[in-house]
Parts: structure tokens; sequence; C-alpha cells
């Protein structure tokens, strides 16, 4: 694990837990519909918390294709990595 | 495995609904008797719930042009225009669009919600950005998808955070065509376009207004919010609806830009589906004469709005934040308003409930509509109603309390 994603994923908990209001066990494995509950809208809101922490757009497909937390990592990674 | 298993948990949803005897699916008015009426079984229902503007859905003009309509020219196209040919009414409506917004171009599409796929899908393609208001309404997202551009969204009615996206996106390569409603369907309010209209200018993006709820509700002469803000010269593409105001169905674009009429042969919404029908396609001309005609309608929907949204506020519902012919009344659960919903249905009332993910920030939604044709009487009604089963569902203060602040 490099220091980026280590970084991007702590600010994905840290985003979660605060838009989810309370506390929950996070992991890589996570499954962000299934295992926290939101629905389609929820989570492009709440990927639009982390696209202002981390000053990136992530397009709508993208964030289809995410369905764990370890998911959502790598697209970020991999959004941060091309500017 | 079934096939349906996937939607196990809406189909949980929907059963609720069904055994509570509560689903606002299920609801077929069995007679309609104007714009505002209408029964069920042996029930007079006023409704509240049908987007119908300006209330031309039994205007004796519009509907004798549209009987006219199918006696010369008969009931369907039976095809595209594209495949089939259009008929003469099509060209006209287009001419009398082009001529209403004073644009160049305008094109009538089968449905509003095909307006959008068939505009949004063909304006941006592979390399190209488009921007959606994240409340935007489901056939804006789904245009988006059909097409081959990448999607982003900013926060509602937030020009700063659409410029922090533009800025994201520049230096790529690509147009960027930003997309925003005039009055949005769920809370009723309106875009800042004045301030959207700065910031597409200053980073060079395209803008789209969808009018669908704002065309012959705002606006001088009707034209909408765009017409409102005085910002029209700098809105590159209107969308709207004949469905709403316009008391018909079918969608459309206008624009000013040159090349618009490529989209004809380019925007598989258009090309692949079949034409509107001559009588819908004369009963919206000849409405749209209407809305431009009688601007009486405006002025009386805009009181009917004005005494409805006052009527809730008083009472103490938590509304949108400003008082247009949305008018929606934002309720503590979905099971509030389905509950709420489904007593005034019984008390002879009919409204929309709306819930996620269709409305915003997770809320459940008793969704009003108001029309020009209602009697000042009607709205009373209605406010009554929502006074007595707010009351006794414990979502406002009794009256006595009420009154005494
Ligand atoms: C903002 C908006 N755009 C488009 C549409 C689709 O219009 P239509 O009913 O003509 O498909 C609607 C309404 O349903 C709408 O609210």
């Amino acid at each position: 694990m490099d220091s980026i994603a280590g970084d991007i994923r702590s600010t994905i908990f840290d985003t979660l837990r605060t838009s989810l209001g309370k506390p929950v066990e996070l992991s890589d494995q996570t499954n962000i519909i299934n295992d926290l509950g939101l629905d389609s809208v929820a989570v492009m809101d709440f990927v639009m918390e982390i696209e202002d922490r981390l000053d990136i757009s992530v397009p709508l497909d993208r964030i289809a294709e995410v369905e764990t937390i370890g998911d959502l990592v790598a697209t970020v990674r991999d959004l941060k990595g091309g500017i | 495995m079934g096939l349906f298993d996937k939607f196990a948990p809406t189909a949980a949803l929907y059963n609720q609904l069904e055994n509570a005897g509560a689903n606002p699916f299920n609801v077929a008015f069995e007679q309609v008797l104007s714009p505002t009426e209408a029964r069920i079984g042996d029930r007079a229902i006023l409704l509240l719930g049908t987007n119908n503007y300006l209330g031309l859905t039994y205007d004796p003009a519009v509907m004798a042009k549209a009987i006219e309509a199918i006696e010369l020219f008969g009931t369907g196209t039976t095809g595209s225009r594209i495949a089939n040919g259009s008929y003469d009414g099509h060209i006209r409506l287009e001419r009398a669009l082009a001529g209403f917004y004073g644009r160049k171009h305008a094109m009538v599409f089968s449905t509003g919600y095909q307006a959008n796929a068939g505009v949004l899908s063909t304006l941006a393609g592979k390399n190209d950005h488009l921007i959606l208001d994240a409340d935007s309404h489901a056939s804006i997202y789904d245009g988006s998808h059909l097409g081959h551009a990448q999607v982003t969204r900013f926060r509602h009615n937030d020009p700063d955070d659409l410029a922090k996206r533009l800025r994201r996106l520049a230096g790529m390569p690509g147009d960027k065509v930003v997309v925003v409603e005039g009055i949005y369907s769920m809370l009723g309010d309106t875009a800042p376009l004045r301030e959207f209209v700065q910031v597409k200018k200053e980073w060079g993006a395209y803008l789209v207004v969808d009018e669908a709820h704002s065309l012959g509700v705002l606006g001088e002469t009707g034209r909408g919010l765009a017409e409102a803000q005085g910002v029209e010269a700098d809105v590159d593409f209107i969308v709207g609806t004949f469905s709403k105001s316009l008391g018909g169905v079918g969608g459309f674009c206008v624009s000013d830009l040159d090349g618009f009429d490529i989209l004809r042969v380019t925007s598989r919404p258009y090309m692949f589906t079949a034409s509107l029908p001559p009588s819908v396609v004369a009963a919206t001309t000849e409405a749209l004469h209407q809305l431009r005609t009688r601007p009486a309608l405006r002025r009386q929907l805009r009181d009917n709005t004005g005494r409805l949204y006052a009527g809730l506020a008083d009472l103490g519902f938590s509304l949108g934040p400003e008082p247009n012919p949305v008018v929606s009344a934002i309720m503590p659960s979905p099971e509030a308003a389905f509950t709420f919903w489904t007593r005034l249905l019984e008390a002879g009332l009919y409204t929309n409930v709306s819930l996620p993910p269709a409305t915003p920030k997770g809320m459940a939604l008793l969704r009003s509509s108001v029309s020009a044709a209602h009697t000042l009487e009607q709205i009373d009604h209605a406010v009554d109603l929502f006074a007595q089963i707010g009351r006794e569902m414990g979502l406002i203060a009794p009256a006595q309390v009420r009154a005494a602040q």
C-alpha cells in the first residue's frame, strides 16, 4: 500500500463516518450500498464530499463501477495520479 | 434465482404500501371532469398534483384543434420523421416555438424525456464533458448516460461548485456542456441563472436550461426562468416539455447556434421513434398560442400559487424555498408522507408523494402543483384539508396554539 492510497483511504473513512453520523466498522471490503445502506443518490452525494476534500471530479461512470471502499480508493488514486 | 430477485428490497416496500392500502401507483381516475376535478368510484376528487399549470387540457380552442387534426390527418403518424416524413403540423409547431423564443432553430421530440435524451446524448460526444446540477431530473441523467461524454455533477444551485468543476476540467480537451433546470420539480426552487451564466462564460462552456416546469410560468411573456432573469442571450439551448403547461405530450429544444439542424440526423432519440400524432401537435400549437395571448392565465397561476404557499406556510408546514407552482411540504418520514397522502385522497384531494432517490437529500415530500384553473375556493379547501389532517397527525401545531402566537 502506497502512502497516497493510505491518505485517500483515511479521507474516505473519515468522510463516510461524518456523513453516516454514526460509528461504523469500515474496511476495504465494505460494500458501500449493501453494508452501509446508501441509495444511488446518497453514494453520489458522499463522493462529492470526497471530491471536495481531494480537489478532484469523479465521473459518474467511474462511481457506478465502485462497489467496495477498496474500489473507491483505487478509483480516486487513479484520478489523483492522473493530474 | 428468479429474474426479479434483484428487486427484492423495492418489492418489499411496494408490498408494504399495497398492504397498507396506500399505493399511489394504483390511483386511476375513472372520470376526469376538468383540469381540477376527477372522480374515483363515487368520490369527487380535487386535483392538486397534475402539473397542469395553465389548465389548458380542456380549453375549447385547444380541443377543437385536436379534433380537427384527427379528422384531417388521422390518429397517428405511424413512424419517425426521418424514416417516414414529417407532417406539415410538426414544421409549423417548430416555427411557432422558434418564434416564441425568438431563436433560429427549434426541434420537437416525442416527450420531454426524449428531448433531454436526444439533446444531451448528442451535443456532448466522446471527449466532451457534461456537468449536471446534482438535483437534475432523471431524464437529464439518463440522457447524459445515453451518450459517450464524461458526466460529472455539481452541488445543486451552487455556481461556485460549478466553477470549481470547470476549473478542474480546464486544459482537458473537449467541449463542456452545463445542464440546469428552470424550476426544480421536487422543491419548486429556481436556479441562480445569472450567476451560472457568468461562470459558463468565464470558462467557455455551453449552457442548457430545462424549462419543463417554468415554461408558461415564469418570465414576462412566459418563456421561463431565462427570460425572468434576463439571460436568454447567454443560454445556448432551452429544452422543455409540452406535458405540463401546454397540456399535451412531447418535448422540444430551441437554439440560435448555427448548425443545430444536424441533430435531426444524429440524435437517436429523435430519429428512432415515432413522431407526435397530428392531434397532439395541433393541440400543442394552439396551447402555445393561448399561452402567448392570455397573460391573465399566468397572473392567475401566480395568485393561486401565492395563496397555497402562504396558506401552508402559515399552518407551519416546512416548504420549498420559493412560492412556485410546485409546492412541496417536507414530511418527517416516508411513512408520514404516505399516510398524509392517503388521508388527503380519502378526503377528496389528490397530491403526489415523492421519495428518495428521486428527491434531494433523502427528503420525503408531499408535493402539490397549482393550476391557473383552480378557483380560490378550491385552494382554500385544499389548505383546510392540509390543516385538518396535518393537525390530526401531529405534524403541525393545533389551531388555538398557532392563533395565540
Ligand atoms: C425537469 C424535467 N425535465 C423533463 C421532464 C420530462 O418531461 P416529459 O413528461 O415530457 O417526458 C420532466 C417531467 O417529467 C421534468 O420534470
